[in-house]
């Protein structure tokens, strides 16, 4: 077994926080630089230039690209040859409270119903995995309401098939407009059960900008659903434009012979993500 | 690239109405800052006045004002306030009305307004302005004086007094019923490119 601290866990958190507020990872900014070229409306392309030059100020003087830093989501894949010394989930909650006070970013959680701040942005939403191997590998991908509260899951009937999950993932983003911070990035997950086909949509989200899904049927869907979106007309902001998203990524996993769940989940274009591997 | 309409804060009525959807602006001047949890308590305190209540009695004097939706990170040592994009517009609908008829004229946001707030807009000439969402590094430049003049338990969604100098925004409703995602969307339906 391989002995690992909870206090290094901790550090990272801290420092992953910070960084994936701050310093756009370069899969988002090629992407939207990419999209500045080929958006048709002047008002969009201004819209993206000055999306642009926020994010390279950000990384310059070390601010939040976004006053929004999200709400906090791991992906943590911990290994069973590791041995903490110490709760997990803890450790990265402790990150999350250092962080987010040392890196002045907004501590943007609360009671549900009372409303009241926690004060230090935890609890954070952690999903953790068991693996092989001897290390723990720590998404981090802090989320925005503006884009979070803008998805949508369906329990489709199987006999409404790709036609349907079209549709409902098209019409989320339609009915979505401006609200996400367009140029958006579209997370699909298909299948699982209800819970776990939000999972996977977020999950779709935490790939770098653009990739593929290895399937080829599957990529030709996210390539389909990619151009319908772009014919909205949304465009950045939701002005009017020709690039409303920068990409859809789609996850599958199988499902029940009498459900078809459908999720959307809507990431805005401070799509910000980090890892580490200790 | 088109020039930008220069405007100075507070509005007025003749400042409201030669803006047209689609319009950019640099605004300069006052901003007030608030969102949902502020809303809430300003609705709540016009409720136990009761109607006929004056504007006077909010935590700021309301006429001709713009409201800023945005919840600022902590300003770190040497800044005025930390990054300040907007937050999106809709969650504020329920609460605007109420405001723009005590005299509100603008307000600074994201995304779309409900049909209630747009006719409010329309019967007390108001005007919704965005700005552009996650540039929020880039807005902090504009605003060049902060303070919390009420709520200050609500943290990042107390009221701020903002003064700003050319402060980037868009017109997306005047108050003569133009809508630029309406008129946006409908001119690039169906061009989009992959």
């Amino acid at each position: 077994m391989r002995k690992v601290s909870v206090k290094d866990i901790t550090a990272k958190v801290k420092e992953l926080c910070i960084a994936a507020a701050c310093h756009l990872e370069p899969d988002a900014a090629a992407a939207i630089r990419v999209a500045s070229e080929k958006e048709a409306s002047p008002l969009g392309r201004e819209v993206l230039a000055q999306i642009i030059k926020n994010f390279e100020i950000a990384d310059a003087e070390n601010v939040p690209m976004c006053q929004d830093t999200g709400i906090s989501v791991f992906f943590v894949e911990a290994g069973r040859g590791v041995e903490l010394d110490g709760s997990l989930e803890d450790a990265i909650n402790e990150g999350v409270r250092q962080g987010y006070k040392d890196g002045y970013l907004r501590k943007s959680v609360c009671d549900p119903l009372k409303r009241t701040n926690t004060g230090d942005n935890t609890p954070a939403i952690i999903h953790t995995r068991m693996v092989e191997g001897d290390k723990v590998k720590i998404k981090f991908a802090p989320k925005g309401a503006g884009s979070e509260n803008m998805s949508r899951l369906k329990m489709l009937k199987p006999s409404e098939g790709v036609p349907g999950i079209k549709g409902f993932v098209v019409e989320a983003v339609r009915e979505a407009g401006g609200n996400p911070c367009p140029p958006i990035i579209v997370g699909v997950g298909i299948g699982g059960d209800f819970e776990q086909s939000a999972i996977l949509a977020k999950k779709a989200l935490l790939r770098p900008v653009g990739g593929k899904n290895l399937d080829g049927d599957v990529a030709g869907l996210e390539e389909e659903l990619l151009k319908t979106i772009n014919g909205l007309g949304i465009g950045p902001m939701g002005f009017g434009g020709t690039v409303t998203a920068l990409a859809v990524h789609i996850e599958t996993y199988p499902c029940h012979i009498a459900s078809l769940p459908v999720a959307v989940n809507i990431q805005c274009h401070a799509d910000r993500h980090k890892e580490a591997v200790i | 690239m088109t020039v930008s309409i220069k405007i100075t804060s507070p509005l007025t009525n003749a400042d409201v109405e030669k803006l047209r959807a689609g319009d950019k602006v640099l605004i300069t001047g006052v901003l007030y800052t608030a969102r949902d949890a502020a809303h809430k308590r300003l609705i709540e305190l016009l409720d136990k006045e009761g109607i006929a209540l004056s504007a006077g009695k909010l935590p700021f004097d309301i006429k001709g004002q713009i409201i800023y939706y945005v919840g600022p990170t902590p300003a770190k040592p040497g800044q005025v306030i930390g990054s300040a994009g907007p937050t999106t517009s809709g969650r504020m609908d329920a609460y605007s009305p109420r405001l723009l008829d005590l005299g509100l004229k603008g307000m600074i946001g994201k995304g779309a307004r409900s049909k209630d707030v747009l006719e409010a807009m329309k019967r007390n000439k108001a005007v919704y302005f965005a700005a552009v969402g996650g540039a929020a590094a880039l807005i902090a430049r504009a605003i060049k004086k902060a303070e919390v003049i009420a709520y200050e338990d609500l943290g990042p969604e107390a009221i701020r007094r903002l003064e700003v100098e050319n402060f980037p925004a868009i017109v997306v409703n005047d108050a003569v019923g133009g809508d630029l995602f309406v008129q946006g969307v409908e001119k690039y339906r169906g061009t989009g490119n992959d």
